[in-house]
């Protein structure tokens, strides 16, 4: 019987397994081989160099910015999106206070408006809210600027993108504003899973929102939360800040290199410099990066799963 | 990929198989590293050039290069400020001229993204327009041998007059922009590009001012604009390395050319020479008094033509691509012209009018394309008086034909280069560093150099020395191929 039941697993995972060893583990297992490489991504000729690309990597000042930026990137970025986002959904779905013939449990007044308000930065494509914003953060003409002038604090009027020391800032910024509805809508699903007895029942006992939040929704939630944190950390170090960076601070990387990120230096070695083995080397780097940042939410992030 | 997790998330949040969904996510994320696996796909084809080149034609007094008739040829442009038409006028002519052969013709914004695979698999297009954002490393190209010489399209007899070379009816220096070190020459330059200070006529009639020829009258001309509240100079402050278009003359005129080809040939304290320091001090000095339009370093190139075709400021650093680029902001009585940089004072090596003029657009043949004649054979005609007077009536920019603008009428800003290019006499400059080292001249000497100079962050002194620390680390990296001047 046994025999069977794995032939039977074998055969449906065949394809699949297949399928993902080609065009995921493949193309990894090729470009670490790259990576040892002399590769210039313009001729199919290269010869073996060993670790001389890691040697190099680790001698290059850039690619420690860069490297130090993603993490910013995975750090900040997450806890900031994914705090807001708790506390939206929270409010949305369960923060409001009872009204004569409603239902207990429910959201502040206008939560649908809210609802729909912060989602809709998920309908337009991460290009153009990259180029909107960087007319806004146009320190001659731009809104933000404007705005500044307007209400009265024509003396601030910072360079945004054009600052070493705000430009990451800036960047991030509009990262947590084109996603944080995303999270609101992926929390409130969550919320709405968890059954309104128990809230019922605390609001009962006299809990305020903080300990309903913290006591319930919090633990509840936690599993959402969890791997929200993660999608969050990946897009970070990977497609969402490489668009936002290439497309705004495109200069390219920001003043004095202080936006660039790993994924725009794997980009512009192996697209601008035609050092394509040297781009693996530092892909391999991300690579490492990533799964260290999953590993480690993953593991700090371990708890007793509750059970309703 | 982001509506894809959206929906496992959601199913997940339902209750069933987070672990699973945690897992997946993970793996999606992974994929996101984006370019790893694309730059696998590229090379993991490795091409052979085997012979299955076209066969020669027959060479005759039309045909000198011996293209083949019936061979097909393909042509990869790309397409930007300069659009495509007057490369599909020159490809009819080819049509016309081989009514047999077959030619492939596109045009893209995605040079690198397009034919980077197929240089990787052996089977380039004949002709490329290596040109854009995207633009291949030349001296990636040259280095690895990707390239054809193009000497035999030098030395074949001009479209126009069979007792002429193709490389006698250029303009000076465009055959040597297209070496890198010996004889042979890799890339064709078809458009001539004037680099200079640009400026509106009628602002500074307003001022009753003239162009000025030294930094002093420079700094009166600024402050008479602040007092009208208008700031002298913009500048592509995001890129910073449109600077050196107005600086890297201004430098030659102050310490002569040979200070230039120093920094180009990456010599040890090239940069620390005095002429250097003497123009980035002009400069610094612009930054200081408040000359500079404010908000400039937060700036991109469209943003800041923009706000100096409002009039806001009344110099920018610029190409001759700006009139085509900035068509539709700048004023029809904007009277635009460009000069030759202002220099420091009567001192100077060379006179006012020294200037920055050489090839843009580089067209290249690839060593292993199939029909290299056809590609060249293209390259002859579009080099033709009649093309390049087409180019130069659509787009607004010269071309490597020397003339070739008599009976068209020139826009303000074209008639203005010209001037200026007669005006300068020899007195062209072309320095290197744009096309010879790509990362040091715009992310290094560029956005970190000058960009945080001129936003006041460092002095020149201190640009001075990162630059120099730049130049010295390029020198050493034996993973850039190094190029010197002959």
């Amino acid at each position: 019987m046994q025999h069977g039941k794995y032939r039977f697993i074998v055969g449906f995972l065949a394809l699949p397994l297949g399928l993902y060893a080609l065009f995921v583990v493949w193309p990894f297992i090729q470009s670490i081989y790259y990576s040892f490489t002399d590769w210039t991504g313009l001729s199919p000729e290269f010869k073996m160099v060993g670790l001389d690309n890691y040697r190099r990597m680790l001698d290059d000042e850039i690619f420690w910015k860069s490297l130090q930026h993603s993490l910013i990137f995975a750090l900040v970025l997450p806890l900031v999106t994914i705090s807001l986002a708790l506390f939206f959904s929270f409010m949305i779905n369960v923060g409001g206070r009872k009204r004569r013939g409603g239902p207990v449990v429910t959201g502040v007044r206008g939560s649908s408006f809210y609802k729909i308000v912060y989602f809709f930065p998920q309908v337009l494509s991460i290009a153009i809210v990259a180029l909107l914003f960087a007319f806004a953060y146009n320190p001659d003409s731009g809104a933000i600027n404007s705005i500044l002038r307007g209400i009265g604090l024509g003396s601030v009027q910072p360079l945004w993108l054009g600052d070493p020391s705000l430009a990451l800032w800036a960047v991030m910024a509009v990262l947590v504003w084109s996603t944080v509805g995303f999270f609101v809508v992926l929390f409130s699903a969550g919320m709405a899973s968890i059954p309104a007895d128990l809230y019922e029942a605390a609001l009962l006992d006299g809990a305020g929102r903080a300990s309903t939040f913290f006591r319930i929704t919090l633990p509840l939630l936690w599993d959402t939360v969890q791997s929200g944190w993660v999608y969050m950390g990946i897009l970070a170090l990977g497609a969402e800040s490489f668009a936002v960076v290439q497309i705004m601070t495109t200069g390219p990387g920001g003043p004095d290199y202080s936006t660039t990120v790993m994924v725009l230096y794997v980009y512009q070695k192996a697209f601008r410099d035609g050092q394509a083995a040297y781009a693996t080397t530092i892909g391999v780097a991300l690579l490492v990066v990533t799964l260290a940042f999953a590993a480690l939410v993953m593991r700090l992030g371990r708890r007793e799963r509750l059970e309703y | 990929m982001g509506s894809t997790s959206a929906e496992n998330s959601n199913n997940g949040s339902a209750g069933v198989g987070r672990r699973d969904l945690i897992k997946r996510s993970a793996a999606l994320g992974l994929i996101s590293v984006p370019t790893m696996s694309f730059l696998s796909a590229c090379a993991s084809s490795g091409g052979d050039d085997s012979g299955d080149k076209a066969k020669a034609g027959k060479k005759t007094a039309k045909n000198p290069l011996a293209v083949n008739d019936t061979a097909q040829m393909e042509f990869v442009l790309f397409d930007g400020g300069f659009g495509k038409e007057y490369a599909e006028d020159a490809v009819k002519i080819y049509e016309t001229n081989f009514p047999k052969a077959k030619v492939k013709f596109s045009a893209t914004q995605k040079i690198q993204s397009t034919l980077q695979p197929r240089f990787n698999q052996g089977t380039p297009p004949d002709l490329i327009d290596n040109s854009g954002a995207e633009q291949m490393d030349m001296g990636v190209l040259v280095g690895k041998n990707q390239l054809a010489d193009l000497t035999p399209l030098l030395d074949a007899p001009s479209y126009d007059d069979p007792s002429k070379k193709v490389r006698d009816t250029l303009r000076p220096g465009i055959v040597e922009m297209g070496q890198f070190d010996g004889d042979p020459v890799w890339i064709m330059y078809y458009a001539y590009t004037v680099y200079g200070v640009w400026y509106s006529q009628k602002a500074l009639d307003s001022l009753d001012e003239q162009y000025p020829e030294t930094w002093d009258q420079m700094l009166a001309v600024c402050a008479k604009a602040k007092k009208k509240g208008m700031a002298g100079w913009t500048y592509a402050g995001k890129y910073p390395y449109y600077l050196p278009f107005s600086l890297y003359p201004m430098i030659g005129k102050v310490g002569g050319v040979e200070v230039l080809d120093a920094i180009d040939n990456l010599e040890p304290n090239a940069w620390k020479n005095p002429a250097v320091k003497a123009c980035f001090d002009a400069y610094y000095e612009l930054y200081k008094k408040g000359y500079v339009l404010k908000g400039t370093p937060g700036l991109d190139h469209i943003q800041s033509q923009t706000a100096w075709a409002q009039g806001k400021a009344l110099f920018i650093p610029n190409g001759s691509w700006v009139e085509n680029e900035s068509a539709n902001v700048i004023p029809k009585d904007f009277g635009l012209a460009v000069s030759a940089p202002t220099g420091i004072d009567s001192s100077d090596k060379m006179p006012f009018g020294t200037i920055w003029a050489s090839g843009g657009e580089p067209f290249i043949v690839p060593a292993k394309a199939k029909n290299t004649a056809g590609g060249m054979e293209q390259l002859r005609i579009m080099l033709s008086e009649a093309s390049s007077k087409n180019f130069t009536s659509k787009v607004k920019s010269l071309t490597a034909y020397n003339g070739g603008t008599d009976g068209i009428t020139l826009t303000p800003g074209l008639k203005s280069g010209v001037a200026a290019l007669e005006k300068a006499g020899d007195n062209v400059v072309n320095p290197r560093l744009q096309d010879w080292y790509v990362q040091l001249q715009k992310e290094q000497i560029g956005v970190a150099g000058l960009g945080e100079m001129m936003a006041g962050r460092l002095t020149p002194a201190e640009a001075i020395k990162k630059i120099q620390g730049f130049a010295d680390a390029a020198a050493k990296d034996s993973s850039i191929k190094h190029y010197k001047h002959q």
